[in-house]
Formats: structure tokens, sequence, C-alpha cells
């Protein structure tokens, strides 16, 4: 058998994906990145090989993606994650035309070909503001935890409206509603929706198309599935593996890259 | 994941010519106040060089100081000293790098470079350049000139506005025969006009010759070479002669099918300025890829020159009003640049446009986002827009920039491997 990983290094965390000759995925490994990128690509390779039950020697090549790709040093080659995730998205769901990806600092609009190819793409620029880090920031003020705060949005009955579209002065904005007994659901319902917006005008960039599948760290938050939906006037695509769609798209070329290095099977003998 | 693609090891006599016409250029203005020789401040875009070179006045360009001091990574402190004079962090960097040497009391780049006599503000597109020129009047001491050129409006030059701008020449020659003390002769200006031509014929042919597969050299990062001779020297015997060799050698690399990487993989048109302090980086990112610039629109700010315009020595000051108001890059509407490049794309058969949008100039960048959206959606052409600062190093993050022009090509090369499959025979 042969299999091919994917290793996505991202901002804050590290995903690595093993798919086998069917495309199916045999291990999947997420760990924080920390301050040493290499070790974070080789750590998660090992994880998912043990998972797999595989030595490494038997993964029969490794492509690297996210900012981290040229740190891991023992994989074949890199491939950004733009392409990776449109890659990944279309395995899941064939029909996807757009994938909206909200990581830990990247949002990106990705519009995908019927193939899964890259055709245009936008993303937010050295501004963090409709990513990953903004709801960070707002878990972080109300005191919630991260895995909740998508939950609480939906609860909300009147979302506040957030003037700012900064990541870090979006915390005082924050402040100054808890001052004024808004509720918490409140709060977080605005702080969705104010992400949805933003990213809603990366995605006209590109030109909504459906289907439109959600990937990313982000896109497990299920307040921001909703609001996405709102904004969008569509139903998205969520996976439960949205977290390690690049990783999985990376995995999904590297399979490739090993079956065509693969030796063909032997042509039988005879007229 | 690039393919292995090297840069061509010989860079030929151009770039070398046109350091030493350049640094000779250089050395003159910084003896200039020692041997008595007057010298006027002048902006690069839409210039009337050749007419202070009729009025024996030797022009200098603080938009070059500025960009030689980013290339040599030592515009940051500038900036900053400008900042802290007051300087909006949105203002231009190419002024505030200016503005803060002045402030430390001279003029560069590297050696020190006296204070020019006149100050001769072009006004070509960019109102903030005449705050720029206000201010080095000021802390110069030399005479303003503020020349008001009409902003292009009409296809067409606009009898009215040539007179108007014919006009102010004249004004222009009276001031300078104040000063130097020499009587203006218009034969004298057609000679010059006539070298200028012959620098603009040189140019133009350089620039058709990118049409070639590949490409003889790239028309964005290795035009820079050609920009100072045509933009500062231009109208010397020095400039035209350098043209003349450069056709030449360009020539010679076409016929043997040489271009400036060991493969021409991808043939792009770049929009906007360099990211001059990291302007070697910025060009690895393209040459791994195999990407070379067939067309700029950035070496056409000082004019255009590839469709056909040349000074005209029998009309001397109105066809100086005509290159002034219409055969430059900066004076003209967005519109006008969208057919520019349009006619890049399609005649130097480009596969895609890189859009390099500059955080410090709005004037240069509004209307980019339009622009990749008319350019991708309406013509079909891949268009990627990146963004930094042509001066001022700390808008330039290396890993986003490099991350988009990955992506961009790795999607142009499965294109390109769906293309090229699809033509194979069966």
């Amino acid at each position: 058998m042969i299999y091919g990983a994917g290793v996505d290094v991202g901002s804050t965390q590290t995903k690595a994906v093993i798919v086998d000759g069917a495309r199916a995925i045999v291990a999947r490994v997420l760990i924080p990145t920390g301050a040493n990128v290499s070790r974070a690509g080789e750590r998660a390779f090992v994880e998912a090989c043990g998972q797999a039950g595989l030595a490494r020697e038997a993964v029969g090549a490794v492509i690297g993606t996210g900012y981290g790709r040229y740190k891991v040093t023992f994989g074949d080659t890199q491939i950004t994650e733009i392409t990776c995730h449109a890659r990944g998205a279309h395995a899941v769901f064939p029909a996807t035309r757009t994938v909206i990806d909200m990581g830990g600092q990247d949002t990106k609009a990705i519009k995908v070909a019927p193939d899964g190819s890259v055709v245009d793409f936008s993303m937010n620029d050295k501004c963090a503001a409709g990513t990953g880090r903004f709801l960070s920031a707002a878990a972080d003020v109300t005191g919630v935890g991260l895995d909740e705060i998508g939950a609480r949005a939906l609860a909300a009955r009147a979302p506040v409206r957030l003037t700012s579209v900064c990541t870090v002065f979006v915390e005082s904005d924050i402040m100054s509603y808890l001052a004024q007994r808004k509720s918490v659901e409140d709060i977080l319902g605005g702080v969705h929706k104010a992400i949805a917006t933003r990213t809603m005008s990366l995605v006209r960039r590109v030109g909504v198309e459906p289907e439109i599948t959600f990937t990313g760290g982000v896109s497990r938050n299920v307040g921001m599935v909703r609001a996405l939906e709102e904004v969008l006037g569509a139903p998205l695509n969520v996976s439960a593996d949205g977290h390690y769609m690049g990783a999985l798209g990376a995995a999904l070329f590297a399979l490739e890259r090993a079956q065509a290095a693969a030796p063909a099977p032997a042509a039988a003998a005879g007229g | 994941m690039p393919p292995q693609v090297t840069e061509r090891a010989y860079q030929g006599r151009v770039h070398e010519r046109s350091r030493a016409l350049m640094s000779a250029w250089m050395d003159e203005v910084r003896r200039s106040e020692a041997e008595g020789q007057p010298t006027a401040a002048l902006m690069i875009s839409g210039n009337c060089v050749e007419l202070l070179r009729a009025c024996h006045v030797l022009p200098m360009f603080p938009e070059v100081t500025a960009l030689q001091n980013a290339i040599r990574h030592k515009s940051l402190p500038l900036i900053l000293k400008a900042e802290q004079a007051g300087y909006s962090s949105d203002n231009c960097a190419y002024v505030k790098a200016d503005i803060g040497m002045f402030l430390d009391g001279g003029m560069g780049p590297g050696a020190p470079i006296p204070f020019p006599t006149l100050t001769v503000c072009n006004y070509v597109g960019c109102n903030v350049y005449v705050k720029w020129f206000e201010h080095l009047a000021d802390v110069s001491g030399s005479r303003l000139f503020m020349l008001d050129v009409p902003f292009a409006r009409t296809e067409t030059p606009a009898e009215a506005d040539v007179r108007y701008v014919v006009g102010q020449l004249r004004e222009l020659i009276t001031l300078c025969e104040s000063v130097t003390g020499h009587r203006f002769d218009i034969d004298e200006l057609r000679v010059i006009l006539a070298d200028a031509a012959r620098a603009q014929e040189g140019y133009a042919r350089c620039k058709h010759l990118t049409k070639h597969h590949p490409a003889p050299f790239d028309a964005y990062f290795d035009s820079i070479n050609m920009m100072g001779p045509i933009n500062v020297l231009r109208g010397t015997p020095e400039a035209a002669r350098f043209f003349d060799e450069a056709v030449a050698e360009f020539e010679s690399l076409a016929a043997q099918g040489l271009g400036p990487l060991s493969e021409e993989r991808f043939r792009t048109v770049i929009e906007g300025p360099p990211p001059y302090p990291y302007y070697k980086s910025f060009r690895n990112l393209m040459s791994r890829w195999g990407a070379v610039a067939v067309q700029s629109t950035y070496s056409t700010v000082g004019g255009i020159w590839e469709f056909g315009f040349r000074h005209d020595p029998r009309r001397p000051l109105e066809s100086i009003a005509e290159q002034m108001l219409y055969e430059n890059l900066t004076n003209r509407s967005i519109v006008a640049r969208y057919a520019q490049i349009r006619r890049y794309v399609e005649e130097w058969q480009a596969d895609a446009l890189i859009i390099h949008s500059i955080k410090s100039c709005r004037l240069f960048s509004a209307g980019q986002g339009d622009m990749r959206e008319y350019f991708t959606r309406e013509l079909g052409v891949p268009t990627l827009l990146v963004e930094s600062d042509l001066e001022d190093p700390r808008y330039y993050a290396e890993a986003q920039i490099k991350n988009r022009i990955d992506a961009f090509f790795e999607a142009l090369e499965h294109r390109k491997l769906v293309r090229d499959t699809a033509g194979r025979p069966a």
C-alpha cells in the first residue's frame, strides 16, 4: 500500500494527515506549533505515523504546507495552504466552488475549479481582524472558553454592533459593552457577525459560487458557521475534518506524487 | 512546487553602462556647487529635463535620492526622523525619506550632494509632491517654481492645456535665464530634443524586444537600469548612445533565444513601483517560478515611449508640454492605465498581471482593487495583488507576500499543465 502525508504548519497549530492508496484518512494529528516550527512539523508527522501504525519510511511522500511549510525539511516538497485547502475541500465535497478557510491569523476566500484547482483567491492583509485571532481576543475578554464561544453566540437575542474591526481595539469595545451590562451571548453574537461581514468582503472579491465549503480551525465553531450562512444567504459544507483540510490536501498531493514515483507493475508477458 | 530555475549569470553591458552613467551624473551634481553650476530639483514623472538642459541647468531628482537610499537599506532611519517631525505614517515614504535627509541638513544618497539652486515642481499627477517640493525649497532656500500641469481629462492633448503649459515653460525659461545668466537658445533645445527622441526610440525598441519568447530582459526589474538614462539623462548624446548599445545587446540576446532566466515559464505584466528596500528578494520570489515581466507600467512613469510618442524638435515647447500632459503614466486616468495594461497583456502575450500596490502612495494605488477585478473577471487575465511599499521597509511582510505569489503560480502551473495536456495528441 502506498501512503501520502501532509503536514500543515500553521501559525498556532500544526496538523498532520496520512492517507492510504484509496485516499482514506488513516491518521490525523493536531498539536500546538509553538516556537520551534521545524520540531512541530516533525513531531506531528511522527505522531501521525504512530497513529497509523506505520514506519515513517512506509510513507511514500510528505508535503509541507502552511506558513511553516519550508520548515518541513524532511518533506519532499512544499505547496501553499491555499492550493491544499482547495484540494482537500474538493476531495471531501466534490461540488465545492468556493472555499472559506479561517485560521489563526488568516482568512482566505478561494475560488475553486471543477477539478479542485485554484482559480482565484483573496486573503486578509497584514491584519488579523476577521480571523481566529479576533475570536481568541473576544474569548479572553469575555472569559468564555474558545471552544464554547460559538455555541454561546448562537443564543444571542440582540447581537451588539461592534464599531471596530481591529483585533486590538475590539477588546475595549467588548469591555465597554460588558460595562453596559450587555449579555455575553449578545456580545459574542456581535463578534461573530462582525467577522462574518468582514469575511464576506473577501469572498465577494473572488465571487460567491455554490457550493461553499468552510475549512480551517474556526470551521469547528458553530456560531461562525451560522453567522457566515446568514451573511452569505447560503448553506456551508462543513466537515468534521475541516481543521485538517490543508493537511489533507497536502496528503493527497503527496499520495499522487508517491504513486507517480512508484514502479509500474511488470507487464504481463505473452503475445 | 517551484521548478529549478536559475538566473542568467551574464548581466550584460546595459547594467554596467547604466551604473557608470548614473554615477557620472551624480558626481556632476556633487561638484555643482563648487563649480558654480546651477541645479534644479525636478520630479521624474513627465519631466521637462530637456528644457533645463537647454537652459544650462543641471537636473537632480529627489525621488532618485529616495529610492537609492531605500535600495541601500538606509531609508528607515530617515523616515522615522520625518515622522518624529510630525509627518504622518500614511504619508508618502519617498517624501519622508527625503525630508528626513533634509532635516539632517543635506541630500544624498551616499556622499552628500548640495541643495538645488532651483526647485521646479512639475506637479504631474501627485499633489503630495507639491508639499514635498515646497518643503525642499523652504529647507534649502532655493527658488521654487511651481508648474501647474492639468490632469489629463481627454484622450488626445487639448490645445488649451498645451498652450497653458507652454506659457508656464516660457516663464521657467525666463527664470532660468535670470539664475544662470545664459540666454536661452531655441535651436540648442532642438538639438537636445533630437537626442532625447533618439533615446526614446531606443528605449521603445528595447521594450518591444520583450515580445520575444523568451524576453531578453525583465521589463520590470531590469528596466530600472534603463529608467535612469531615459528619465534623468534624456537629451544627452550619452543617453542616446546608451540606448543604441542597449538595443544591440538585447537584439543579440533575443536572436540567441536568451532570457534573464534559464527558463521562461510565465510571462507577466507588473503594475506599480517595486519594493526598493527588498528589491532583490521580491525579484527572487518571481524568478524561482520562472516568471519574467515582459512589460511594466512603472517603467513608463517618466514617459510612455513604446506607443510612438517622441519629442519633436520642430515643435519644441509644444511637444514637451504634450509629454508632460499625456505621455507619462501618472498624469493619466486609471481607465487609461487599464488600456495601457491591456495592450501589454495582449500584444506582449502575457500569462498574468501582478499588481504591487504601494501602501504609502494612495494616489497611485487607489483603484487597484477594481483593476484586479477588471482584469480577472472582465478579461479573464489571472491577476495577483500584493501590497508593500516602495520605500518603507516596515510594510514588507515577506511570508505573506511569498504565500500569495507561491499560491498564484501554483494555480498558473496547474492551468499550464491542463492546457499542455489538452493540446497533446491522443
